[in-house]
């Protein structure tokens, strides 16, 4: 294990950025989000959240996957390159850590989305353990650690010192290439912190939100629920939750004309919008009731069945701070499991 | 490297206006071959850059080697600039998508009937000419299919040149009202297929309207059919083809992978939503 004072951590981030493109929290207007670095950038290390998740770093929120020249009856086909270069997401928690996985399960999967592999494969996440956990916090009802997450490169923060550890191959090389600002460290202060935080999080209130009868639910029985009808009313249908949300992984494929061609790009898409199943002769999903039930169903039912049980959640709570009008996926979880 | 979401360029050889607001479109690639195998039942991506992409069912058999076709009803955007394609215009195409009428394991041997309401022969006519071009693998073939008027018969010309005369093969046509110069069956295809007096030994391959095949299925199970002997072809609202952009997801299938063909118990399963 490696250490770095928090004073020193820009010399740090320095040093990745030389080799590699650094992304990490930095607060811009009102907002943090993972941004590029740059010298003097607001870096926030100490924010809980980005508004958005970190999956931007491997389903960017737009890409252009080619482009199309149109001359007369004539289409020439140009694929977009796929990125080919190194880059850093530094500071990600342990919940979006996770998201990766799950991510991984869809766009890895055969057949393989290159794009999406594409930055994965030149990808290198150093995550950031928690250790100011907050009531909307419930990532360890999806086993998460948020202590220890998943990543290339851990790095925990006590006192005014970062703490870093390498835990893949990758992870070595990144360490390999920063190490002149880094000194060995000892690792007891961030085993007391671990301990800490974990008796935190054991605390925290959503700890005792029941999910286990999900585990052996019936997905017609969770479908025919009574209870959507009463959670969707306040829907308003904007999507921000599925915008927010480190696990949503549904897009759509759209094409641009810019004049000189056509840019066919994917973008991310939300199953809370009536359009998202629209075909000519009207959608399959008429009612908000019916989008609604659709997204929690889909991370809370269908997810797991088609993924050795793993929810596609992993309780970041972003939905519950965003939301505006404060519903989300732990109220449907309480709702249909009879808790109200 | 190479990515499903990456078309191919097809080019379009032939347009057959079909019925009024149908149109068949023969495709191949720019050096004159199929844009890939595929088997019965399965669907293609078809593109016109700018304008969208969509899912389209090959009508085509893959038993024809020299092209693929596509018949195509005129009934929203894309669908309407495709319409207005003439012969040399080059489209993408990418696929094939989805799972195929069984038509080398169940289907095999089996006495067949195909039930089909207007523009839903396009999917089944893959597999009738399969099963004409390997016509000694399969048992009795009949063909009921209907639509609102005569002129409204997708691949009337192949019906009555080709099916009728196919041995052991029966077509049953039917419109829904009368019509001048229309001596055949009138009325609604849940109702022709009740009169017939077809073996409740046949599997079934259905699509259509949604109606058609809502009452259909219900006079066939009338008639003793169970829902094991009968399959269909869902369509739901497509942009990858893979199961993964989510637009076609019901329950915790896929259509677009884990279909677009089902048989009826399999679509008892999952909720009512496509």
């Amino acid at each position: 294990m490696f250490k770095i004072s928090m004073n020193e951590a820009d010399k740090l981030f320095k040093a990745i950025a030389e080799s590699d493109t650094l992304y990490l929290p930095i607060e811009k207007g009102d907002q943090i989000e993972f941004y590029e670095y740059h010298e003097g950038a607001n870096v926030r290390l100490d924010a809980l959240h980005t508004v958005k998740s970190a999956k931007d770093a491997f389903l960017p929120n737009c890409e252009t996957m080619m482009e199309f020249k149109m001359e007369g009856k004539n289409i020439e086909i140009k694929e977009a390159d796929r990125i080919a270069e190194e880059f850093v997401v530094f500071g990600v928690r342990a919940c979006d850590a996770r998201s990766f996985a799950i991510l991984d399960k869809v766009y890895l999967s055969d057949p393989v989305d290159s794009f999406y592999a594409a930055r994965r494969e030149h990808g290198i996440v150093v995550s950031m353990a928690c250790n100011r956990p907050e009531e909307t916090c419930f990532c360890n009802k999806f086993d998460i650690d948020a202590t220890n997450p998943e990543g290339d490169v851990v790095v925990w923060i006590v006192g005014d010192e970062l703490f870093w550890e390498a835990k893949t191959e990758k992870g070595t090389a990144l360490t390999e290439k920063v190490k002149s600002v880094l000194t060995d460290a000892d690792s007891e202060p961030v085993e007391k912190q671990q301990k800490e935080v974990k008796a935190i999080m054991e605390k925290l209130p959503l700890n005792s939100m029941d999910m286990e009868y999900l585990k052996d639910a019936d997905m017609m029985e969770l479908f025919n629920s009574p209870k959507w009808n009463e959670l969707y009313q306040s829907c308003l249908g904007c999507g921000t939750c599925t915008f927010i949300c480190p696990t949503c992984q549904c897009y759509d494929i759209r094409d641009y004309d810019t004049g000189h061609g056509i840019v066919r790009y994917r973008c991310w898409d939300s199953c809370m919008y009536k359009d998202f199943t629209m075909m000519a002769h009207g959608t399959n999903r008429k009612t908000q009731m019916e989008r609604f039930r659709q997204r929690f169903m889909h991370k809370l039912s269908y997810f797991p069945i088609n993924n050795d049980g793993e929810f596609g959640c992993v309780g970041c709570g972003r939905c519950i701070s965003k939301c505006p009008i404060s519903m989300n996926i732990t109220k449907v979880i309480k709702a249909l499991g009879g808790d109200n | 490297m190479n990515d499903v979401l990456i078309p191919k360029i097809g080019v379009v050889t032939d347009v057959r206006q079909d019925t009024p607001d149908v149109k068949t479109f023969r495709v191949v690639t720019p050096d004159g071959k199929k844009a890939f195998e595929h088997m019965p039942g399965q669907c293609a991506m078809l593109s016109i850059p700018g304008v969208g992409e969509a899912m389209f069912s090959i009508t085509s058999s893959p038993t024809n080697t020299e092209f693929m076709e596509f018949s195509i009803k005129k009934c929203g955007c894309l669908t309407d600039w495709l319409h207005q394609m003439e012969v040399g215009q080059m489209i993408t195409i990418r696929g094939p998508y989805g799972n195929p009428f069984p038509v080398d394991t169940e289907l095999k041997g089996k006495n067949l009937i195909f039930i089909a309401g207007g523009i839903g022969l396009a999917p089944l006519r893959s597999v009738i000419n399969y099963c004409r071009d390997k016509r000694s693998e399969y048992g009795n073939i009949d063909i009921v299919y209907g639509s609102r008027s005569a002129d409204d018969l997708v691949d009337y010309q192949e019906i009555i040149d080709e099916w009728e005369k196919t041995e052991g093969v029966n077509v049953y046509l039917t419109i829904d009202r009368e019509q001048e110069g229309w001596d055949g069956h009138v009325g609604f295809v849940p109702n022709y297929v009740k009169e017939l007096n077809l073996s409740v030994d046949s599997t079934v391959l259905i699509c259509g309207p949604p109606i058609m095949i809502k009452f259909t299925l219900a006079g066939l199970q009338e008639l003793g059919f169970k829902k094991e002997q009968v399959y269909t072809t869902l369509e739901l609202r497509m942009k990858c083809g893979v199961g993964k952009c989510g637009r076609c997801n019901v329950g915790s299938k896929y259509v677009c992978k884990d279909g677009p063909v089902f048989r009826f118990d399999q679509i008892d399963e999952l909720p009512d939503e496509y």
